[in-house]
């Protein structure tokens, strides 16, 4: 198990599209010997990502009854870190119940567990193994891979957050008007004396937002802040 | 008794809500003197209160807050990194499997045992959901209580002198770690076990047939 498990994080380390990670994560169900598996990813804007192996069916059945609103394990999970076994969900509702029984005979298995993941920015994701046997087996299952479960859960979500902030900008906090100012007139080739005098603010001023805009942009130095906002078309020159 | 409960269930323990965030401005602003905001009510809240973290909380008999402490996950946002990153030379601590602690409190009403209580809670926390550390930034006040508990922090990083001298800990899981607690607190293993399953529930099985 762990030179299976060594030999997928290498692998996983040469991902570079969400279409190679996503044919690992796949991969992963093999591995962990497992009848489904989630890998369901939420970004501080919203964006979503998910690799999921429940029929089609299922899927879109899902989706389209809108049943994130009553799913136990999602509003088990949301908001929530801890990782949990589904036997310590809340099922008691009508609700969740007859949507557990649609699940079971959609194919969904009978156990799972889930690990919810908090990354950075408020991105949020939720990694499961779901599996049909019984409960004394999947207590053993558990038992032996939760740690393993846990650091593949995030080593997944970091290396998703990897090639999404290679593909595009990271996302930022939007800049203030003010900060936006002093950016175009540095990038216009104004000095920092020239920038502050046209705006009417003081030099200590304009560093000050010189200096909250470089971290809002991730920048390293007012040079590099410059160029990222360029090259991310957030100034007009 | 423990109770362990995310913000967002707070609501539903008015007493307890109001008189922990009370109890954290008596605390952390009357008594520390830190620079904490307390709103007109007289509550102590700051913005990782709004991520919603897990409390760990030591409840009176009369249903008031007898101390607490605050957990939220490294991966995610953590005052560590973003108040205490040079604690840690400029790298934070980012572990699936280590939780932040924050606001360690004690309740103006709190017995001795409460401590080791709460620390015990903290323990069932790392135990129950498999983490190998908690992590943690403490002043020197601290050290006393630590040592009194016998489960002290390896330090990471440490900043100023005397009374003022900050530093930045993990504190490793452990069964013996919990033991110690256990008997400190005077509190049995079922009953300690009992509190953690009530809050986070126990195994039933999903299906009739298994």
């Amino acid at each position: 198990m762990r030179e299976k498990l060594e030999a997928f994080i290498e692998r996983m380390e040469q991902a570079k599209s969400l279409d190679d990670l996503q044919a690992e994560i796949l991969g992963l169900r093999d591995l962990y010997d497992v009848e489904n598996l989630v890998y369901h990813s939420v970004n501080s804007t919203g964006e979503q990502y998910a690799v999921l192996t429940y029929k089609p069916d299922w899927v879109s059945h899902y989706i389209e009854q809108d049943y994130a609103r009553i799913d136990p394990v999602v509003l088990g999970c949301f908001q929530r870190f801890n990782p949990v076994d589904w036997k310590r969900l809340d099922w008691s509702s009508k609700s969740s119940k007859s949507f557990l029984k649609e699940a079971l005979d959609s194919g969904v298995g009978n156990q799972g567990f889930s690990v919810p993941i908090r990354g950075p920015q408020g991105q949020f994701a939720l990694f499961t193994v779901n599996h049909n046997c019984n409960d004394d087996a999947w207590a053993r299952y558990t038992e032996e891979h939760v740690r393993g479960l846990i650091l593949i859960a995030h080593f997944i979500n970091q290396k998703a957050l990897e090639i999404e902030g290679s593909d595009k900008p990271r996302p930022v906090r939007p800049m203030s008007p003010r900060e936006t100012d002093v950016l175009t007139l540095l990038a216009m080739g104004y000095s920092r004396g020239q920038a502050a005098e046209s705006l009417s603010i003081s030099e200590h001023t304009l560093r000050a937002y010189l200096e909250s805009a470089r971290n809002k942009l991730g920048a390293m130095n007012t040079t590099h802040a410059v160029a990222r906002a360029l090259s991310q078309g957030l100034l007009v020159i | 008794m423990l109770r362990y409960i995310y913000a967002s269930d707070l609501s539903a323990y008015p007493k307890l809500q109001e008189t922990m965030f009370k109890d954290r401005a008596h605390q952390f602003h009357t008594r520390l003197g830190w620079d904490v905001a307390v709103d007109t009510r007289g509550a102590e809240r700051d913005e990782y209160d709004a991520l919603n973290p897990l409390y760990v909380i030591w409840e009176m008999r009369d249903g008031s807050h007898g101390g607490s402490m605050r957990f939220l996950p490294t991966t995610g946002r953590t005052m560590a990194a973003e108040h205490f990153a040079f604690l840690a030379d400029g790298h934070p601590v980012s572990n699936p499997r280590i939780w932040e602690c924050t606001r360690f409190c004690l309740g103006r009403q709190a017995g001795p045992r409460v401590s080791a209580a709460l620390m015990l809670g903290g323990a069932e926390v790392g135990l129950g959901f498999n983490l190998s550390h908690a992590l943690g930034v403490f002043d020197a006040r601290m050290i006393r209580i630590y040592r009194r508990l016998g489960w002290g922090p390896v330090v990471l990083g440490s900043c100023g002198n005397g009374r003022d001298r900050i530093s930045l800990g993990l504190w490793e899981y452990g069964q013996a770690v919990r033991n110690k607690l256990l008997k400190t607190a005077g509190l049995s293993d079922e009953l300690s076990r009992h509190w953690f399953l009530r809050a986070f529930g126990r195994d039933l099985a999903l299906t009739e047939t298994g």
